[in-house]
């Protein structure tokens, strides 16, 4: 026992004598939360558009003006016609245009309906989709305030209500998704790194010929990581709390359990990519490669997990992350018990156990 | 000159030597290329939803049937209270709660307006406010629908209040194809993580493993050192991204719409500016494990910020700032235009100005920091 302690604190000063590092372990979860949590947004708003007016007359003004008036557009410059039109869309300068055809007013009041034509720069297709809602949503307007004259009958008129995230800020998805991103890959890529050093700079053979048990050299080499991880989480969610207005809703005790959980079966991963690479690069790239965008894309935080095809949604559920997204957006968002989260808590155990059991099987006690 | 041919010539045979490592720098994206852009897709469709209708009606029923049928929602349950519903959404069995409250055609023939009461789980921001969007259309649909049939067999004749309507078509990707959008985007990540890493990792090998003080004790400038380092990894980079537009084509049918000699052209000034960006890295770290936990800041912080997955456009002021200063957000800006709308030299050139800059500072930074003497 008291060997084990020496070697961890062995370990531990291994960690701290490394400032560049250390500041990086601590300085990217905050830069993310602060930078994600503040600047990262689903909402899109001053989206810079064109008119194009062929009529010009007092409805086209009306409505011009409406839509300069909304929060969402922002009406770059009216341009003459569609040769500008193609120029300003291919520099980027404009994401939509709105066109007037002549004789609008005219055809509106004559025979009582006009169109408009409203060209969107579909190369991003949600952004495209969400304007045009807009623009629709702004016409319907014009139109109730064309209609009130005539009173409308029959309205239903839907009560929209937001839960959970009613300014639709961009922060309480991309928290739950950057603590597993981060935690991830501080877990995995730490602890990849410093059994394969050891190996590459020979001071491995040292250890195993030492009488001291492998099982000691992963407990050892495990915690710093476990230590570092948990004070991450500490000020990811301090942070969330006081600059992000993101508290834990739920119980805290849970939301740290799951965290530990989630944070075990990183280190396992990181123990089993040691085992498996030879150089402290190839653990790198492994960790990188295998792990950086798959947790990105197949958490569920940044695509819905839904929308994929069959094989990467089964792929999915190895993601340890993806599990874990869910403890944190239910504990911690939505303020829910231990009942609503048992399942996902029950795999993240058997991952761990899973993982850290194969690790412990296969790690060679022997140099080739 | 005679000096950087022999130094070339160590670096690509070491380079080339290291089978695990080349497999891993070319074969890795690709398949990550091929695979990634199937997960990365945003289209909103399929909202799960939770009903509650206690009218019970003709009407209410025609309501409900077209909101499933339009294809944008998925009937997930009929619950019998509204707060059965709010469950489902809780749970994330539902994305979306809609409850018809009792009497509700009665009340819209009667007092000629009725609510429909709607929650939206609103912590996936698009999701939520595509969904709302959506559902508000097809309502709005709906009640002309509903008020043209009542005015046909009711009072008939008046042709109702006059109405602007909305043609609207998407350019550029008519059929909102999301892969269109994102590989060219993934391609310029996965470039960016290669390249970038790779530089700093293989100068501060040769620190930890002692090599290079033999050159620095050698008569090699410098500069001569650093266009050594740097030029196979210019070269892998373009290897990189030529494999990746060939992917593109073969497996998403993605050609690029503008000239290859623009997208070139502005490869090379990006790579210049990643790779000073990685000899800056190198620089700064003595060991493999710094280097690399330096280059995974801002890897990670690139990925996020650039503009891949979320609109840099509806970032604050502040932040767009910051984001300028990210070399791969202006290569995107001229990957997506350039690939997707045709865009000329002309039309892009604002970024290259700025990617040659940043790459100007990067590397006057790095070459300054760089010492010979340890």
């Amino acid at each position: 026992m008291k060997q084990l302690l020496t070697f961890i604190r062995k370990e531990f000063l291994h960690v701290f004598r490394d400032r560049k590092t250390l500041l990086m372990l601590f300085g990217l979860p905050i830069a993310q939360i602060v930078l994600f949590g503040f600047a990262l947004s689903n909402e899109i708003k001053n989206t810079r558009i064109a008119v194009v007016d062929y009529s010009k007359d007092a409805v086209t003004t009306r409505i011009i003006s409406k839509i300069a008036g909304s929060p969402y557009f922002n009406i770059q410059r009216s341009l003459a016609g569609g040769q500008e039109l193609q120029a300003a869309f291919k520099k980027g300068n404009i994401k939509m245009a709105v066109i007037f055809p002549a004789g609008f007013g005219d055809d509106l009041t004559h025979t009582g309906k006009a169109t408009m034509q409203v060209i969107a720069d579909a190369s991003d297709p949600n952004q495209a989709t969400t304007i045009t809602n807009y623009l629709n949503q702004i016409v319907l307007d014009f139109n109730a305030g064309l209609a009130q004259d005539a009173a409308q009958p029959m309205q239903i008129l839907p009560e929209i209500q937001m839960l959970y995230n009613p300014a639709l800020r961009g922060a309480p998805n991309f928290v739950p998704g950057v603590m597993a991103l981060v935690l991830m890959l501080v877990c995995t890529m730490m602890t990849s790194v410093a059994i394969v050093r050891e190996k590459e700079l020979g001071t491995m053979e040292i250890l195993l010929v030492s009488p001291f048990r492998p099982l000691y050299i992963i407990i050892a080499k495990l915690a710093p990581n476990l230590l570092i991880s948990v004070v991450n989480l500490f000020i990811i969610l301090f942070l969330s709390d006081i600059f992000l207005d993101l508290p834990v809703k739920g119980s805290l005790l849970l939301l740290v359990t799951g965290s530990v959980l989630f944070i075990l079966t990183c280190l396992s991963i990181g123990l089993l990519l040691s085992i498996s690479a030879k150089t402290q690069q190839a653990a790198m790239m492994g960790s990188l490669m295998g792990m950086m965008l798959p947790t990105m894309l197949l958490t569920g935080f940044l695509f819905p997990i839904e929308n994929m095809p069959v094989a990467l949604q089964v792929l999915s559920n190895l993601v340890p992350s993806r599990w874990y997204f869910i403890i944190i957006k239910q504990v911690m968002l939505k303020g829910l018990g231990v009942a609503a989260v048992w399942r996902e808590l029950l795999i993240l155990t058997g991952m761990c156990v899973l993982l850290f059991g194969i690790s412990l099987r296969n790690f060679k006690i022997r140099l080739q | 000159m005679k000096t950087l041919g022999f130094l070339l010539e160590k670096e690509f045979r070491q380079l080339l030597r290291n089978r695990q490592l080349m497999r891993t720098l070319l074969l890795a994206p690709l398949i990550q290329l091929i695979i990634l852009p199937l997960a990365a897709d945003y289209s909103v469709r399929n909202i799960a939803i939770a009903v509650t209708d206690n009218d019970h009606s003709t009407t209410s029923r025609r309501l409900i049937e077209k909101i499933v049928s339009s294809g944008y929602f998925k009937l997930r349950d009929y619950t019998a209270s509204y707060p059965e519903a709010l469950k489902q959404v809780e749970q994330d069995k539902a994305d979306l709660a809609l409850q018809i409250p009792a009497h509700f055609e009665r009340d819209l023939v009667r007092e000629d307006k009725k609510q429909v009461y709607v929650a939206i789980n609103a912590i996936e921001g698009t999701k939520a406010n595509l969904g709302g969007a959506y559902l508000g259309n097809i309502v709005t649909d709906f009640n002309s629908e509903i008020r043209m049939q009542w005015q046909v067999s009711g009072t008939g004749g008046t042709d109702g209040p006059p109405q602007v309507s909305v043609a609207s078509s998407n350019w550029y990707n008519p059929f909102l194809n999301f892969h269109l959008y994102m590989v060219p985007a993934i391609l310029v990540t996965l470039v960016t993580a290669m390249v970038a890493m790779q530089s700093a990792f293989n100068i501060v090998q040769e620190k930890e493993s002692g090599t290079i003080e033999q050159i620095n004790v050698t008569p090699i400038k410098k500069h001569i050192f650093i266009i050594g380092k740097m030029a196979p990894f210019m070269v892998l980079g373009i290897i990189l991204f030529t494999m990746g537009l060939l992917v593109g084509w073969l497996f998403y049918g993605i050609v690029p719409l503008g000239s290859l000699w623009v997208l070139y052209g502005s490869l090379i000034v990006y790579l210049f500016s990643m790779l000073g960006l990685g000899l800056l890295i190198a620089t700064y770290s003595g060991t493999q494990q710094q280097a690399m936990s330096l280059s995974f800041f801002f890897i990670n912080i690139f990925n996020m910020m650039s503009g891949v997955f979320t609109a840099v456009d509806s970032m604050p002021d502040w932040a767009q700032a910051i984001v300028a200063t990210f070399p791969p957000s202006h290569f995107i800006k001229i990957m997506r235009p350039v690939v997707l709308k045709g865009s000329g030299f002309g039309d892009i050139l604002p970024e290259i100005l700025w990617l040659l800059a940043l790459g100007l500072i990067l590397n006057t930074w790095a070459v300054l920091n760089y010492r010979k003497t340890a």
